[in-house]
């Protein structure tokens, strides 16, 4: 009896446990402003049509209620096959949407709910009182809630069963141990011990590994500057304005002079508005003046009759001292695209930053890049030849390409001196 | 094993007891193990509540940390960006390195707007490109904390203009009276002329120039011999026989930089057709330039004058001497040689005595020197004082017939001998003004202080040596508000122009244009009176990619656009190029038998003392360099003091310490507290330290000049002339002798003890050998004869192993080096120990000044020391250095016995030490063969995030090194070490990885000596090479496979460690025995 007892307990104790941490996982899964700022927002607005249609509805307006379940796995072959796609491509300039296979169904609900939910951020609510904003829809609260009251019965149920346990046990005059309150039962006392030392560790670990790390961050600048309208609308080189990243470790911020090169007959913004996140306005007239009164620069007279100022930029993209990157390295040698790292610059309104930089997602491209070997018809990096086994290698068809890790690219001591 | 013996220690010379305990534990603390026994584990310091209660608080501490939110971080470009500045990329630019009358031209390199690096520029054939540890410390001092920060009249700020009115106000206050210009030697041609302008402005007024330490007795031997009031341009590189009497010639004497780049052509060895010149060294304390030397004699400095004409009449001159025994057969034998090689051999006396050089004059005559070894074409002008024009000058102060002093460069209230008098002179004096660029004791005393620009922030030119001119240019904007000496003397002089555009005019005019005057600027020297041809700059980033082909093939130019000139001296056999204007002679003149007859009259004393210069502090000018004060003496090896050098025999007849019997030499050697003594000379008496040092004459005794900086309120020193030179040592220059003639540094002198001690922080002996062969030497005969034979032994040794010892001697496996492989060859026989690989090695890589008292508990940090073995007769031993560093094992046993990791091995034959990884276990540094791993046990360079957490447990005199002004001259590129983290040599990786960058960028191959390590750009002598081992065609392979098979060797091979570094043995040109201790004591 007793032991049957024990298994009882345990396998109650499992439940609960395994029960916490799937309610956990979904918390984390459902976050859809996360999952919008994170995937969709180069793209997609809440409210309205940006270079995709605006997601607010969206689930009212497709077909059926499993269309953008399919769509978001396989975008590139829908289109040319489902009406509605071909509806969607043609009414958004031809542009069609990249696929999204990793996300899953509760992932796009949630992205869904949450812009369905979307307002404008300061504008009235207009709701009738009686609706709440409670999260009637949002499924983690119930689950959580699920969760609890199966909690509190199954401890009610071990409690009455240890009452009833006791009740026999006297009756059959076994001598039972002094009863001692739920809050001192060691069972229990294990039981909140290791779910904090559970929640704790998964905190502590997330934390520390976050420490430094500022993926996503995107302050607010000096200067309201849109590299969509520069690098994206306007197709100006990321290089024109940022020359270091060929020559140099830093791919430097340009110099007012710089700017200054455009803007002299650059003086007034005539292309399509330019919003904020939350949708408000930006007046990029009033941004291109800020740019004058840095560089001392009178548009009525074209002289520079101020002292001008450099401008204070917020830096986003920052590594830890102990870390040596080199941007030329990576352009100019290894001709990696811009977007890479910094993700699709020519579509960000205010630069955010697009990869952890963490040395996690450093070593993993190491290890998947192929560098420049020379091929011997003119194509690659002279530097190469002396490598002389790879080449070897490559022409005894061992392999055919050779990666930076072989060259020694995840070595210690290529980046940390 | 080898009958052969070195030795860094008496303990280990003695196999004494300490010695054997001192092998077991790398550093002298015992471990607080014995406190946690069973019993006292509730007593012990740190008990378990106390353990707990301090846990608790730093995980909260921590999660406090931790939870601060990221700072914001601005990134602020410029606002017209300067066309040759990107960041991240250094420029370079030649200039100057002027300090006192010398004048090194070298290559500084600037990032980011900021001087942090200084290379010896190669296109000058005088220095070879070489440097001296003086030379890499001084971007130091151009962030120094104690620098003079604005123009001061009578001790409050003023503004140049103000100040300007003043000066011109009280120089026609005194008008009547001569104006004087006090200044070091001047080497610059634009400074003499602006001078002169002055002087011309105010008649009856002088100049006059003055050296710290004097070399007046040359000039004016030269003046009775030649007719010619100048030194002659030496050729040590011509001279197979080289004599020097007491010239420390490779360390400080007259231009060590340019003469060690000479004498080390003549001492590389081609071991297809070995030969080498011969060193005899005849001097009374064992000097740095004594411990290359192939022969060395010992005798008083009394008796310098002796030997020299001991040495005249032997060859053939007209003279005699009272020398007799040993010193006398010694002096035969040599004169014979110097006969034996006439017209190619050299004699050199470090004396002040007008007399001795007369007669050294005549021995260079006897010996065919003029015209081969010694040129008159091309006198130089690093010293250009005479002692008379200073006691004229004493005189004239203290009689207040000087209308106004103008001091620059000169500190002579510190230096002079009789410095006493010539503050009280000062005082007297109604005007004096100080250009000098700190509060030094000289400036204290004056009414006026118009500090002048470091001379990275200068314009200007120098002239060391006729027709060989460099140039100066300012590589930072002037920190403070300061004004160039010359600025200052033109606004004196009336003239409108400020110093540039004086400049600029002058070298235009005088080049014939402003694309000459460019190129002048660029190249930074002129020899021979001109510019070189070669034009062009290229700017790599403007190159198309036919470009960058052209650029490849031409080996010139390295990618940041600076023209690289080819290696002064790329084969080891040729010599010098550019020397190639004839020599010029001059007519000997000189009165022989009366200078013989002065000699004679010269008494000398029971005990002798000699005033000598280490290499590092010198002159004691730049002694707030805390760099330069931790840089080790080459002897002696100790720092941040000076002390009485005595020998073993004096030591054992004033302390009763028989320094060669183990118990005693223990009692002396084993703690830092050196017994005191009172050396009285002169009428003078200072208390100083002993240290005794084998080799040392019997009789003589030796003190270091250059210490004891005091302000005239002595808690000021640390304000006015700097934190690391505040109560450091003593002032010996109150002991020169005046001998109504010259400043002689040599003197008779009394010593006893006083009983007490004192500390003396030395960075050798915890370093032991085991008695393992770690250096290896022959004699020039011996490996004629038999080139590999000091290798013979342990060849054999490793036979045992397998044909391959690499390969069959270990149970794992070996690794490729598919790419490149680094190796580095240091060759003992020119290495001359003068630590300027040190402190290059200590400015590239932001290695921490840790202090004295950290330095006499091991904590010193420097990656590369330079290990001093003595060897052969205990009383008169040779020297052998032997830079030590990083091997870069290939089997490293640190490396495996690290628990994370920190510390591995890369593919191109790099033992990497990671920092942010290492958590601080020392275990590396206890498996470390060769000791070369350094701990930070303190945050020395304010990397901590916390500031000033260290204050007060650090040395003071280190205090000034994490302030944001010194902090400037951090090297970007390289991690700056905090508390609790080891670190060591990685063979300058960050260089290694930009010259692989550049290749890659303009898709080339990597050259040749591309990459250059710290170490072997700065040495003087060209000791060190390195390269990539896998390049058949690379300098360092040809060196170890063809070149030098036989005298190469890795210390500690039959360890299986694999070692990156190989050493070449150091041959000695003698029939002595080396090495040997068959004349034990």
């Amino acid at each position: 009896m007793n032991q049957v007892n024990r298994l009882l307990t345990k396998t109650l104790t499992v439940f609960l446990f395994l029960t916490l941490i799937s309610s956990v996982k979904s918390v984390y899964a459902a976050d859809g402003e996360t999952l919008f700022k994170a995937n969709c927002a180069s793209c997609h607005k809440p409210l309205e049509s940006y270079v995709g249609p605006a997601l607010k509805g969206a689930r009212e307006r497709e077909p059926s209620k499993d269309w953008v379940y399919k769509w978001m796995a396989n975008t590139t072959t829908m289109v040319n096959t489902d009406p509605y796609a071909m509806g969607l491509k043609a009414s958004h300039g031809g542009v069609v949407m990249t696929p999204f296979p990793d996300l899953s169904r509760e992932d796009i609900d949630a992205i869904l709910d949450w812009a369905d939910k979307f307002q404008v951020p300061g504008a009235p609510t207009g709701g009738v009182p009686g609706t709440t904003t409670a999260p009637t829809s949002d499924n983690t609260v119930l689950y959580g809630l699920l969760t609890l009251i199966l909690a509190i019965i199954g401890l009610i149920l071990l409690q009455v069963n240890s009452n009833l346990k006791k009740l026999t046990d006297e009756k059959d005059g076994i001598k039972s141990p002094t009863p001692v309150p739920f809050y001192r039962n060691k069972t229990y006392l294990l039981l909140i011990t290791i779910v904090l030392f559970v929640f704790a560790g998964y905190w502590l670990v997330e934390g520390a590994m976050g420490l430094g790390r500022q993926q996503g961050y995107q302050p607010d600048q000096p200067i309201y500057y849109s590299h969509k309208v520069h690098a994206g609308v306007n197709q100006i080189s990321c290089l024109y304005c940022h020359g270091g990243a060929q020559d140099s470790k830093h791919a430097t911020i340009p110099a007012v002079n710089v700017c200054m090169n455009c803007h002299k007959a650059v003086k007034e913004y005539a292309g399509e508005p330019i919003l904020r996140e939350d949708g408000t306005k930006v007046n990029a007239n009033d941004e291109i003046k800020k740019l004058y009164s840095y560089a001392g620069w009178n548009p009525d007279t074209k002289t520079y009759d101020k002292p001008g100022k450099p401008i204070e930029w917020v830096q986003i993209h920052s590594l830890p001292d102990f870390v040596y990157f080199n941007h030329s390295q990576h352009v100019k040698v290894g001709q990696v695209a811009c977007q890479t790292c910094h993700g699709e610059i020519q579509n960000m309104v205010q630069v955010k930053q697009f990869a952890t930089l963490s040395m996690g997602w450093c070593v993993n491209c190491h290890r998947s890049t192929n560098v420049q070997f020379n091929d011997g018809k003119g194509h690659g990096n002279k530097f190469y030849s002396l490598y002389e086994k790879f080449h070897q290698d490559i022409k005894n068809k061992k392999y055919d390409s050779v990666t930076v890790q072989m060259i020694g690219g995840t070595e210690c001591g290529k980046c940390h001196y | 094993m080898s009958e052969k013996k070195y030795w860094q220690s008496f303990g280990e010379l003695n196999q004494s007891e300490a010695n054997k305990k001192a092998l077991k534990d790398e550093f002298r603390e015992e471990l607080p193990f014995e406190e946690l026994g069973n019993e006292n584990v509730f007593n012990a310091k740190t008990p378990r509540r106390d353990f707990l209660k301090y846990m608790g608080f730093s995980t909260a501490a921590a999660a406090i940390a931790a939870s601060c939110e990221m700072p914001v971080r601005k990134s602020i470009p410029f606002l017209n960006k300067p066309d040759d500045l990107i960041a991240g990329i250094p420029n370079y630019y030649a200039s100057t390195y002027v300090m006192d009358g010398d004048a090194v031209p070298v290559v500084v390199k600037q990032i980011e707007g900021r001087p942090i690096k200084i290379e010896g520029n190669d296109l000058s054939s005088l220095s070879g490109g070489g440097t001296s540890a003086q030379i890499q410390s001084s971007v130091l001092d151009l962030y120094d904390t104690t620098r003079l920060r604005f123009p001061m009249a009578n001790r409050k700020e003023a503004t140049f203009e103000a100040i300007d009115k003043m000066v011109a106000n009280g120089l026609a206050a005194n008008a009547g009276k001569p104006l004087v210009i006090l200044t070091s030697s001047i080497t610059s041609i634009t400074t003499k002329q602006i001078i002169a302008e002055v002087l011309a402005k105010y008649p009856g007024s002088r100049h006059v120039q003055y050296d710290a330490v004097s070399y007046s007795g040359m000039l004016e031997a030269n003046q009775a011999s030649y007719g010619k009031n100048a030194i002659p341009a030496y050729h040590f590189e011509k001279a197979k026989v080289i004599v020097s009497l007491g010239a420390d010639f490779l360390g400080t004497w007259l231009s060590p930089v340019v003469f060690a780049n000479q004498w080390a052509s003549g001492r590389r060895i081609n071991e297809k057709n070995p030969s080498m010149s011969r060193h005899i060294q005849f001097e009374g304390y064992y000097s740095m330039t004594g411990a290359s030397a192939d022969e060395r004699y010992l005798h008083k400095p009394s008796q310098t004058g002796q030997v020299a004409l001991a040495l005249l009449g032997a060859v053939g001159g007209d003279a005699s001497s009272n020398i007799t025994g040993e010193l006398a057969d010694a002096v035969k034998k040599t004169a014979s040689e110097l006969m034996a090689h006439k017209g190619a051999a050299l004699v050199v006396c470090g004396s002040n005595d007008v007399n001795i050089q007369i007669i050294v004059n005549a021995i260079n005559e006897a010996i065919g020197a003029g015209g081969n070894t010694i040129d008159w074409n091309t006198p130089v002008n690093y010293r250009q004082g005479l002692d008379s024009d200073m006691v004229t000058l004493t005189k004239d102060l203290n009689s207040g017939s000087v209308g106004a002093l103008l001091v620059y460069g000169a500190n002579p209230v510190y230096s002079y001998f009789d410095s006493q008098k010539f503050a009280a002179g000062i005082k007297k004096c109604s005007f004096t003004l100080s250009f000098s660029e700190k509060m030094d004791e000289t400036t204290e005393l004056c009414k006026y202080i118009i500090p002048s620009h470091h001379w990275l922030e200068s314009w200007g030119d120098a002239e060391p040596q006729k027709g060989y001119v460099s140039a100066i240019q300012p590589i930072i904007h002037p920190l403070f508000k300061t004004r160039q000496f010359e600025s200052s003397l033109l606004k004196i002089a009336g003239n409108p122009d400020d110093y540039e555009t004086y400049f600029r005019k002058f070298w235009i005019a005088q080049l014939g244009g402003l694309e000459n005057y460019e190129r002048f600027l660029q190249d930074g020297v002129m020899e021979n009176s001109k510019i070189r041809t070669q034009p062009v700059f290229v700017n790599p980033s403007d190159l198309t990619s036919g470009d960058a082909v052209a650029l490849a093939t031409s080996d010139n130019k390295d990618s940041s656009g600076y023209i690289s000139p080819k290696p002064a001296i790329t084969d080891s056999t040729k010599q010098p190029t550019g020397i190639s204007m004839p020599m010029g002679t001059a007519v000997f003149a000189g009165n022989v038998s009366d200078a013989a007859a002065k000699i004679g009259a010269v008494k000398g004393g029971d005990k002798e003392l000699v005033l000598y210069q280490k290499v590092s502090i010198g002159t004691g000018a730049r002694a707030s360099n805390a760099w330069l004060q931790e840089a080790s003496d080459p002897i002696s090896k100790a720092t941040w003091d000076n002390y009485v050098m005595i020998s073993p025999e004096l030591g054992k007849q004033l302390f009763n310490i028989d320094i060669f019997k183990p118990r005693q030499s223990d009692q002396y050697e084993i703690h830092p507290d050196k017994p005191v003594v009172k050396v009285s000379a002169n009428g003078k008496t200072i208390e100083l330290p002993i240290l005794i040092i084998p080799g040392t004459h019997p009789d003589v005794i030796a003190i270091a000049l250059g210490y004891g900086r005091q302000s005239e309120d002595k808690s000021k020193t640390k304000e006015y002339i700097g934190p690391a030179a505040d109560g450091v040592g003593k002032n010996l220059y109150p002991f020169a002798v005046f001998n109504g003639n010259n400043i002689t540094y040599a003197m008779s002198a009394t010593i006893e003890s006083t009983g007490e001690t004192y500390k003396i922080a030395t960075s050798q002996t915890h370093s032991i050998t085991e008695g393992r062969p770690v250096v290896r030497e022959a004699t020039l005969e011996e490996f004629i004869a038999d080139p590999g034979e000091q290798n013979r032994e342990e060849e054999e040794e490793l036979k045992q192993f397998g044909e391959n010892f690499t390969r069959d001697a270990t149970l794992y496996p070996t690794f490729d080096r598919p790419g490149i492989r680094w190796g580095m060859s240091i060759d003992l026989n020119t290495c001359i120990g003068c630590s300027a690989c040190t402190i290059a090695c200590v400015a590239e890589n932001n290695i921490s000044t840790v202090g004295k008292t950290e330095v006499s508990r091991f904590h010193d940090m420097q990656w590369i020391r330079i290990d001093r073995y003595y060897t052969g007769d205990p009383k008169n031993p040779d020297v052998v250095f032997q830079p030590m560093l990083c091997q870069q094992c290939d089997n490293a046993p640190c490396e495996n016995v690290c628990p994370v990791s920190a510390t591995n091995h890369s593919s191109e034959g790099i033992n990497q030490m990671i920092y942010n990884r290492c958590i601080g276990t020392k275990y590396c540094m206890n498996n470390c063969p060769y000791k070369v791993r350094r701990f930070n046990w303190a945050d020395w360079n304010g990397a901590d995030s916390f500031p000033d957490n260290q204050r007060g447990i650090l040395s003071e005199a280190t205090t000034n090194l994490d302030q944001d002004l010194t902090r400037m001259v951090l090297n970007p590129d390289v991690t700056v070490r905090s508390r609790g983290v080891m670190e060591k040599c990685n063979f300058c990786l960050q260089r290694l990885q930009q010259s692989k960058l550049n290749a890659k960028k303009e898709d080339r191959i990597l050259r040749d000596q591309e990459a250059k390590t710290a170490c072997m750009q700065a040495c003087p002598t060209h000791a060190i090479e390195f390269g990539n081992v896998n390049d058949e065609n690379s300098k360092i392979s040809k060196l170890r496979f063809q070149e030098q098979v036989n005298r190469k060797f890795y210390v500690l091979e039959q360890l299986h460690v694999l070692p990156n570094i190989n050493y070449l043995t150091k041959i000695r040109n003698t029939k002595r025995k080396v090495g040997s201790t068959s004349e034990k004591v």
